[in-house]
């Protein structure tokens, strides 16, 4: 099994690109290490896809170095970087069969007859294709076509392999079952993966980091349980799974507990370096929200109980707070539930909520009508 | 009385149907017929002869005829495929300030009457003063199949996904290897229908052909046009029989190669 090294294989430096007026990347710097499945995640038009097609060499920067194993590569075309690409729409070349589509890249490289027969092969048996040789792209079905891809990619032996969105186009199930086997097929081939994906749950799922991507920044880049237990910003609470956001003010300060009040109440939570008064998002994942029918000290949230949402494994409590605001709580199915209509108590364990700075002026005026309500302790 | 009706509209349509492929096809029928015809006149059938066609072979100012048209035609064609693909791929690739004026300047060929573009072409090789020949000939054909290769690669290229490109160059090919190895492949049954068209056209025209010709350059539908002034002769007969069975023959091949890509790209 590979492991994750020290030595830096791909690095953007100060990377910005624009097309026009429109910046797309902004001063993106990233560091990739050699033999890491990294995940660039991000919703659709952030630029995850100008990003990786700067990496391999389809797009030209408009300012900043991309630097692969030590070389800045700005000035190379595609054929000349060590990476290669699988893309979203397999590309596949439609007047060629399977073989000749694997083959293509030793054939661009003269690497003889009998060598290419043999890694061809090799490469057939790793996805799982043996005896398609001479199936033409349109006999495929997508998940084949995509196999195919990643084998034409693979047989070149890139240093870096990019991928975006390679199993956008798949059913769930074929999806799932691909993103165990490129997971363990980059395991298996030490290979450096660049993954492109909108969809949190894959990246989550498949990643040693992710690089949350906004709006053409980089918001936080870390591995997958420190991104979804410590989002760094609003967004990536948002993006990466379900939360609850409160916007709230500081009121008090004690050591690492702090008590903050919001809209709809108040509660403590616990985290460093706020100041009094400052304007905070709380945010609480819907499996730390908890009810009671009794008041909980430190809390003052009231809501009702709307609906309950079964989703298999797990079941969705929605709880209506006074103004308007859905809270989603989950609990494994078989918990026992609040009946509808209920008027519960919210609360959380001060541990497992996540405050986050925010910008002071944008919330200034909202704190300003905020009733005052009183904290119970 | 419903039945009836019914029964004579398929009668009716029938009839209609083979008016209209007989309409099409006896002055044809009637053409091949002569060819065969011992009389030197074209009225009265006097008996089966295959020797015009031998006279066909014997006459000298034809044959040169026919090589001429055989010069042009290879030599245009081969000019506006070359020129005419690429111009196609580089405006489908491409966006460019007046592209859109660039691309309705490349169909007015098309549309413009051939005496406007053959007398147009003559002042314009009279004007730099060229004289009239091979070479002429040779450009004026190019002028007036070229935008026919365009649209027929075009449209080709409509359903062309940029990303098979990418993806050679991403797996090593240089931007020449690219074209030879992805772009043509796909789209040369484009470039051959393309090739078709503009040979069609040049074999049988006559109007640029008559404005832009010399007269040691004088092709087959000229020399014919020259001949049938005074009296279809029975050599012509034989000349054209010759070329329906040449026609017929590639369109033959043709299908045959069309049914086999399209199986091909199904498949
Ligand atoms: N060739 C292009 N010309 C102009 N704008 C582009 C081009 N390619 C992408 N963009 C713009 O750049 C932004 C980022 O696109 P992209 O990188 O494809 O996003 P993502 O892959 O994250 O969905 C989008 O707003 C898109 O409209
Ligand atoms: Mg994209």
């Amino acid at each position: 099994m590979a492991q994750v090294s020290e030595k830096v294989m791909v690095e953007l430096h100060n990377v910005d690109k624009s097309y026009g007026d429109n910046k797309v990347v902004k001063n993106l710097n990233l560091q990739i290490q050699e033999g890491e499945f990294l995940t660039m995640l991000g919703p659709s038009g952030c630029g995850k896809t100008t990003t990786l097609r700067m990496i391999a060499g389809f797009e030209d920067v408009t300012a900043g170095a991309v630097i692969i194993e030590g070389e800045n590569v700005v000035n190379k075309p595609p054929y000349q970087r060590n990476v290669n690409t699988v893309f979203q729409n397999y590309a596949l070349f439609p007047h060629m069969n399977v073989y000749d589509n694997i083959a293509f890249g030793l054939t661009e490289k003269k690497v003889n007859k009998e060598e290419i027969r043999q890694r061809v092969g090799e490469m057939l048996s790793l996805v799982q294709m043996d005896g398609y040789e001479t199936r033409r792209p349109s006999q495929m079905s997508g998940g084949q076509k995509q196999r195919v891809a990643i084998a034409r990619a693979l047989v070149n032996r890139p240093k870096v392999l990019l991928l975006d969105e390679p199993l956008g186009a798949l059913d769930l199930k074929l999806r799932k079952q691909m993103q165990v086997e490129l997971k363990h097929l980059q395991r298996q081939l030490g290979i450096t993966f660049v993954y492109v994906t909108h969809d949190q749950e894959e990246s989550l799922t498949m990643s040693d980091r992710i690089a949350v991507m906004n709006n053409g920044v980089i918001e936080q880049i870390g591995p997958p349980d420190k991104i979804y237990n410590r989002p760094a910003t609003k967004f990536v609470a948002d993006f990466i799974g379900e939360s609850n956001i409160f916007e709230a003010s500081v009121v008090s300060i004690n050591g690492d507990n702090l008590k903050v009040i919001f809209e709809t109440g108040g509660a403590e939570v616990s985290a460093s370096g706020f100041n009094q008064d400052e304007m905070v998002y709380i945010s609480v994942r819907p499996e730390k929200l908890k009810c009671s029918i009794d008041a909980v000290p430190g809390f003052n949230l009231r809501g009702t109980v709307k609906e309950h949402i079964y989703v298999g494994s797990i079941s969705k409590t929605i709880i209506e707070l006074p103004n308007g605001q859905n809270l989603k709580m989950s609990l494994l199915t078989g918990t026992p539930l609040l009946p509808q209509g209920e008027n519960v108590w919210v609360y959380w364990e001060k541990d497992d909520t996540v405050v986050l700075h925010t910008n002071e002026e944008t919330l200034y005026n909202l704190i300003e009508q905020v009733p005052k309500i009183e904290v119970r302790v | 009385m419903n039945i009836h009706n019914k029964r004579l509209n398929k009668f009716l349509s029938a009839a209609f149907v083979t008016l209209i492929y007989i309409f099409l096809y006896l002055p044809i029928a009637i053409i091949v017929f002569f060819s065969f015809n011992s009389s030197k006149l074209n009225v009265v059938f006097q008996g089966f002869t295959l020797q015009w066609y031998g006279v066909m072979f014997q006459n000298g100012d034809l044959m040169s005829a026919l090589k001429n048209t055989a010069i042009v035609a290879v030599s245009s064609v081969v000019i506006s495929v070359f020129i005419g693909t690429l111009a196609a791929i580089g405006m489908f690739r491409y966006e460019f300030k007046g592209k859109s004026i660039v691309d309705s300047f490349l169909y007015i060929p098309i549309v413009i009457p051939e005496i406007v573009m053959g007398i147009s072409l003559l002042a314009f090789y009279h004007i730099l003063s060229i004289s009239l020949g091979i070479l002429t000939l040779i450009l004026a054909h190019v002028t007036f199949s070229m935008p026919y290769v365009v649209v027929t690669v075009r449209s080709r290229l409509s359903g062309y996904d940029m990303s098979l490109e990418e993806a050679a160059m991403d797996l090593g090919a240089t931007r020449m290897h690219t074209l030879t190895r992805i772009t043509l492949p796909i789209i040369a049954p484009g470039i051959l229908a393309g090739a078709m068209l503009a040979l069609t056209l040049s074999l049988d025209d006559v109007i640029v052909s008559f404005f832009t010709t010399g007269v040691d350059s004088v092709t087959l539908p000229i020399y014919i046009f020259n001949k049938v002034k005074t009296g279809v002769s029975p050599d012509i007969n034989a000349l054209i029989t010759v070329i329906i069975l040449v026609t017929l023959l590639v369109m033959l091949l043709m299908r045959t190669f069309d049914a086999r890509t399209s199986k091909k790209e199904q498949a």
